[in-house]
């Protein structure tokens, strides 16, 4: 896996999203979307509120089915696979709202994060010490420990999760995301409503996981200073279409950027959109 | 003697407790991993004792063939039941998807009435006994085998929501759906599994309680007692559902004494869970260990 922030260019995408639309009747969320993230990169889609982030994101993770379009998966055709099926596959995501498992402890909640990687079932699990139940749960509790050592949320590894505070749950979201081994990793902004140091913490993770780890990362954000100083390259949406996409730098200098962001004269607007 | 009743109507209670705690246990299995409410969890009863009474009788197969192929059968059943009928309501209002296992609940009544007739049918003698002296008291030898079955039952739950992997999926499952989803968990087979395993623990009361009163409809019966059981340890909780059926079944014999001594109504044995359903409805509506929802406004 590469340690370096962008693999090289002729690999072949990890995911790749291709002319992606979807409808809710009347309503286009997403109009002929298309990118691609290659292995090793830091991925972020911004764009205002209502411009179809989230949509995207379920289409690739397999919430949405697109209307037209289709999202691959290293190389294969994933469009009309279900959720499950491409997180077994190496798609992992957290979510906007914060959805861990609120009864459940935070070792289970990442543990069940680990479900498609378990072998042993019900049957071979109550011979535990015969069939290898026990060599599998050790190396699974092994593979745990280094995520939670690495998001240092080992003193709350025994809370139960609905308990903890907001900057710690987001933490456990991403650690349960991360059990799933995934080749990707979809993160639904992770920063929302946080603090300016909890954000930081944050920020530092996702740059680990990707640095360290190799992870891709997507990620949805709307804080601009972190996805400027964290993504290699930037995707911008507005009303469900892509307007630019690029390096950091060159989306900041995109004029079609600044009107979505900044607004200007509606007159003006509408002569930009008309271009 | 009457305390010597009253103490024989007591570990009945617990035993009948613990079949009410079983069946309730499946009842809320299948509404917290697929939140559908089972109006024929009775009736599951029902088609397995018909099952191993069929493969005792007609086939004479010794019981401890039998009864494990019933279980074999049921599991069958619960999953091609969740497949073809409940997979396609998911998504549908909660009103259709109970309308449609009230349905489910009178059509297979009338289909094992078509099948086996409507006089109630005795088991064929499994033990060598017909009671057994424990500690002074009659005990039939089913009710014995009941309570050590539904005990292990009870703990293999446990067991298998806690430490299983696939009990640890429909944890996940009945809590966010999507979220399990997105971590590779099956939500078919999730649902499949639930039902699967509720019709099959089920289908062992059922077998159960055939062997003392005789296999007929009136076993279905079950499925409506479920309810004040779950509704007293609340709809969600598994542990709630055990305790529930054991205060049910210990109330139910309760009224029967007290009836019988004093008070000469008649029946009181049948209604007396039912007011305390009301009851509880109205002063702790989620039961004794249900989850209050809280909402934020």
């Amino acid at each position: 896996m590469s340690v370096e922030g962008i693999a090289a260019p002729q690999s072949r995408p990890v995911l790749e999203v291709r002319d992606v639309s979807l409808g809710f009747g009347g309503v286009r969320a997403l109009t002929e979307v298309s990118f691609e993230v290659r292995k090793g990169e830091l991925f972020s889609i911004i764009g205002p509120n209502g411009a179809g982030k989230t949509s995207m994101l379920n289409c690739v993770s397999g919430r949405y089915k697109p209307s037209s379009g289709r999202v691959f998966l290293k190389g294969r055709d994933v469009t009309g696979l279900t959720p499950n099926t491409r997180a077994t596959l190496g798609l992992g995501r957290t979510f906007q709202n914060l959805a861990l498992f609120g009864h459940m402890s935070v070792l289970d909640n990442i543990m069940v994060g680990r479900h498609h990687l378990l072998r042993n079932n019900a049957v071979s699990g109550a011979l535990y010490w015969l069939t290898g139940a026990r060599r599998e749960e050790l190396a699974h509790r092994r593979k745990v420990e280094d995520i939670i050592d690495f998001l240092e949320i080992a003193h709350i590894r025994k809370a139960v999760a609905g308990t903890l505070p907001y900057g710690l749950r987001k933490r456990v979201e991403l650690a349960r995301a991360m059990a799933v081994e995934p080749s990707i990793i979809l993160l639904d902004e992770p920063m929302a409503g946080m603090n300016l140091e909890e954000k930081e913490d944050m920020a530092r993770y996702i740059v680990d996981l990707n640095e360290e780890w190799g992870m891709t990362v997507v990620m949805i954000e709307h804080d601009m200073g972190v996805v400027m100083d964290i993504s290699h390259r930037v995707m911008v949406l507005e009303f469900g279409r892509k307007i630019a996409e690029g390096l950091p730098d060159e989306v900041m200098a995109n004029e079609r950027v600044k009107v979505a962001y900044l607004g200007i004269d509606d007159d003006e607007a509408a002569g930009e959109n008309a271009a | 003697m009457e305390s010597n009743l009253l103490f024989q109507l007591m570990v009945n209670g617990v035993i009948v407790g613990t079949l009410y705690g079983v069946v309730a246990m499946c009842f809320v299995l299948i509404y917290k991993s697929t939140q559908v409410v089972n109006f024929a969890q009775g009736e599951f009863l029902l088609i397995g004792a018909w099952t191993c009474w069929w493969l005792v009788t007609s086939m004479a197969l010794p019981f401890w063939i039998a009864f494990p192929m019933t279980f074999l059968f049921m599991l069958a059943f619960g999953v091609t039941l969740q497949m073809v009928v409940l997979r396609p309501m998911i998504g549908e209002p909660v009103i259709s998807v109970i309308m449609v296992t009230i349905g489910l609940s009178i059509f297979f009544q009338a289909v094992m009435k078509s099948i086996f007739g409507v006089w109630p049918q005795p088991f064929p003698e499994i033990f060598p006994v017909k009671s057994v002296n424990v500690l002074g008291l009659q005990v039939q030898p089913a009710y014995l085998m009941s309570l050590v079955v539904s005990v292990v039952i009870m703990g293999l739950f446990a067991w298998f929501f806690k430490y299983s992997r696939m009990g640890l999926a429909m944890r996940a499952t009945a809590f966010n759906q999507q979220v399990a989803q997105s971590l590779g968990i099956s939500v078919k087979n999730v649902f499949a599994m639930a039902w699967a395993i509720s019709a099959m623990v089920s289908a062992l009361a059922g077998v159960v309680v055939g062997m003392v009163n005789g296999v007929s409809s009136a076993l279905s019966f079950f499925g409506i007692k479920v309810f004040p059981a779950v509704i007293v340890g609340g709809l969600d909780s598994i542990v709630g559902a055990i305790i529930g059926g054991l205060i049910i079944g210990l109330l139910e014999n309760m009224a029967e004494y007290v009836d019988g001594q004093w008070l000469h109504v008649g029946n009181l044995y049948t209604v007396a869970p039912f007011y305390v359903l009301v009851i509880i409805l109205m002063i702790k509506p989620y039961g004794l260990f249900g989850t209050k929802t809280i909402e934020r406004v």
